[in-house]
């Protein structure tokens, strides 16, 4: 089966003020297949919302694509005019926010925001948008849809309009759904919740999925492949089972080592231990060299790291590329 | 995040009950409006006004350019507020007068914000070159002084009562126009926004839908107030003399009468204080609008 997505070697820069180009993100290469879901991790700053935007082309000012390309069902996106991109939005590709609080317009009712794209992309009439409009608030489990339609956005909980954010981004039946940390802002119980739905969903539509976030235990349920980011580079990528279960870059295995395991009652408290950390930050953007980013931080460096370049992303097994120079001692 | 009233809890559907139908934005400024003493103070002063220029010719049946009697006889039975230097009615001259001071001002207002929504939302949406093409613009109508901008603009077109609501209209748009742009910048990197633009929005309804909306509150302000500067405006030129001379207003009894301020103060003081009264009513108005509708002053709850 061809990829629905296939981004490769795509590469992203901002303009600062005296016209030179700092990079942002660095020949990212990945691809989902249709009903799939491909994850990416890191930490803020390390370009995953960059690469969100570079697919929607809605990057800000001052962001530039300095290379690569990305194909949706093998068309360039990158060079696609302003009018196909405006009808491939919402109806292609379209994407979750991450703020449920601010990315609904306060002005208008959530039915009328979604019956909106429903106008665009699909030419409905007002009285069907509406039970359109229902069924897809009835989709995303919203309780009582005929009456949370003439609702306002500051009606609604986070969690409540969340999901009418999910069921704005998939009226227009989009093939690729791109959701940018949809649960950052959300409590862990409705996270779940919002997960579980978008899973259900996919399951219906089978709309590929690019899921951007730094929950690695969502990751480890939802996504079917990974790649992880750091700094503007994919520093592992690989099958989603594999990389969680077999971390073998020591950034990924630092993420996960971040992950808090609740086991009430299993091991007495004594037994706990720390949480644990990676010390130190991501480097600022334009404080990056040509050494491996994660260098500084990496506890496992060696003077070996310290002499060469970025490694390159090489595989260690099936489905399981990793871009480290100690790798096969690390894995071992 | 600000709330314009505490969430309404919708009725679950197995109660039966039907919920309570989600009060508009607009319904709850109306609302928020009536809570303010001093909007509705002025919104009263406001209507007293509006409905005495237009039902005063029914009670006082006058000619407010007819001549009713000798040149300044004082406020007597006859002319209840006098007559002015050549024995026209006050009290008329004050209705029809205010229809025509009022007219201009809102006409004048309504150009003033259509000019200015149009080249600061242009402006503030697209930015780059077309944002500095209209700033400069905007800064080239604004380093002229207004009254004298004016003054040319009406001593070229004729004294007529719609050159003169144009003329206003030209010059005063500038402010009105970098609001609206501020706010559509402000605006156009909201999440709502580029929501909207990821499901497929074009620029069109991006304007006039997404951003237009949300920008309006401040606009709505100004161009309220706008109102009240269009009236002084008309007074200030009718006053120096530029003023419509076969349509009665309260600038132009102010201009005509003011050399005879000492000998007949009726015909000054009052057309004088009419105007006072309305652009303070329209003050207050749109100050109690503003609380109705800024979202910084709006009460968090």
């Amino acid at each position: 089966m061809s990829a629905l997505l296939k981004v490769e070697n795509l590469s992203v820069g901002m303009r600062g003020s005296t016209g030179e180009v700092v990079p942002v993100l660095e020949n990212l290469s990945f691809s989902v297949e249709a009903g799939r879901t491909m994850a990416l991790v890191g930490e803020s700053g390390c370009g995953k919302s960059m690469t969100a935007l570079a697919i929607m082309r809605l990057l800000p000012e001052d962001f530039v694509v300095t290379g690569g390309r990305i194909l949706l069902e093998d068309e360039d996106i990158l060079s696609a005019s302003p009018k196909r991109m405006r009808s491939l939005r919402g109806n292609g590709i379209s994407m979750i926010f991450q703020e449920p609080m601010t990315a609904l317009n306060p002005l208008f009712t959530v039915g009328d925001q979604i019956a909106e794209v429903l106008r665009w992309h699909c030419r409905a009439g007002s009285a069907e948008a509406e039970e359109q409009v229902i069924a897809l608030l009835r989709a995303v489990q919203i309780p009582a849809p005929e009456q949370r339609v003439k609702a306002y956005p500051h009606q609604l909980s986070g969690g409540m309009r969340q999901r009418v954010m999910i069921a704005m981004a998939l009226a227009g039946r989009p093939k690729l759904l791109i959701a940018d940390e949809p649960t950052t802002a959300l409590d862990v119980t409705v996270q779940a919740q919002i997960f579980n739905l978008l899973a259900d969903l996919q399951q219906e539509t089978k709309t590929a999925i690019v899921l951007i976030t730094h929950d690695l235990g969502a990751v480890a349920e939802l996504a079917d492949k990974v790649s992880v980011l750091y700094a503007g580079r994919c520093i592992e990528s690989g099958d989603a089972d594999s990389v969680v279960r077999h971390p073998c870059h020591p950034y990924t295995r630092g993420l996960l080592g971040c992950v808090p395991h609740l086991k009430l009652g299993w091991r007495s408290p004594q037994a706990w231990s720390d949480l644990a950390e990676i010390p130190g930050m991501v480097p600022p953007l334009g404080a990056r060299g040509p050494d491996c980013a994660f260098l500084a931080r990496c506890r496992d460096a060696s003077e070996l790291c310290r002499s060469r370049l970025q490694p390159a992303l090489e595989p260690i097994a099936d489905d399981h590329a990793v871009s480290c120079w100690r790798k096969s001692e690390l894995a071992a | 995040m600000t709330t314009l009233e505490t969430s309404t809890p919708l009725t679950v559907e197995s109660s039966g009950q039907p919920a309570r139908r989600a009060a508009s934005p607009g319904r709850v400024a109306f609302r928020q409006f009536l809570r303010s003493p001093s909007g509705v103070c002025g919104a009263c002063l406001l209507i007293v006004i509006i409905l005495g220029t237009a039902i005063g010719p029914v009670v006082y049946p006058v000619d407010p350019l007819d001549l009713v009697g000798g040149p300044f006889t004082p406020p007597s039975a006859d002319a209840w507020l006098g007559t002015d230097y050549l024995g026209r009615d006050v009290l008329a001259g004050l209705i029809y007068g205010g229809r025509a001071s009022l007219a201009v001002g809102a006409v004048a207002a309504l150009i003033t914000i259509a000019i200015g929504l149009t080249v600061g939302a242009l402006a503030g949406f697209f930015g780059g070159a077309i944002d500095a093409a209209l700033v400069k613009i905007t800064e080239f109508f604004q380093i002229l002084p207004p009254l004298l901008f004016a003054m040319v603009l009406v001593t070229l077109f004729g004294q007529k009562l719609t050159t003169i609501t144009l003329a206003i209209g030209a010059v005063s748009w500038t402010s009105a126009a970098r609001l609206t742009r501020a706010e559509f910048m402000r605006l156009r990197n909201l999440d709502f926004v580029k929501a909207s633009r990821a499901a497929g929005a074009g620029d069109a309804y991006l304007m006039l839908r997404v951003l237009l909306p949300n920008a309006l509150p401040p606009v709505i302000v100004s161009a309220t107030l706008a109102i009240g500067v269009a009236i002084l405006f008309e007074g200030g030129l009718s006053f120096l003399g530029l003023g419509d001379p076969n349509t009665m207003s309260w600038g132009l009894m102010l201009g005509q009468n003011r050399n005879y301020v000492l000998d007949a103060w009726w015909a000054v003081i009052f057309p004088g204080t009419a105007i006072f009264l309305a652009v303070l009513s329209i003050s207050l108005v749109g100050d109690g609008v503003n609380d109705a509708i800024n979202p910084r002053l709006r009460r968090r709850m």
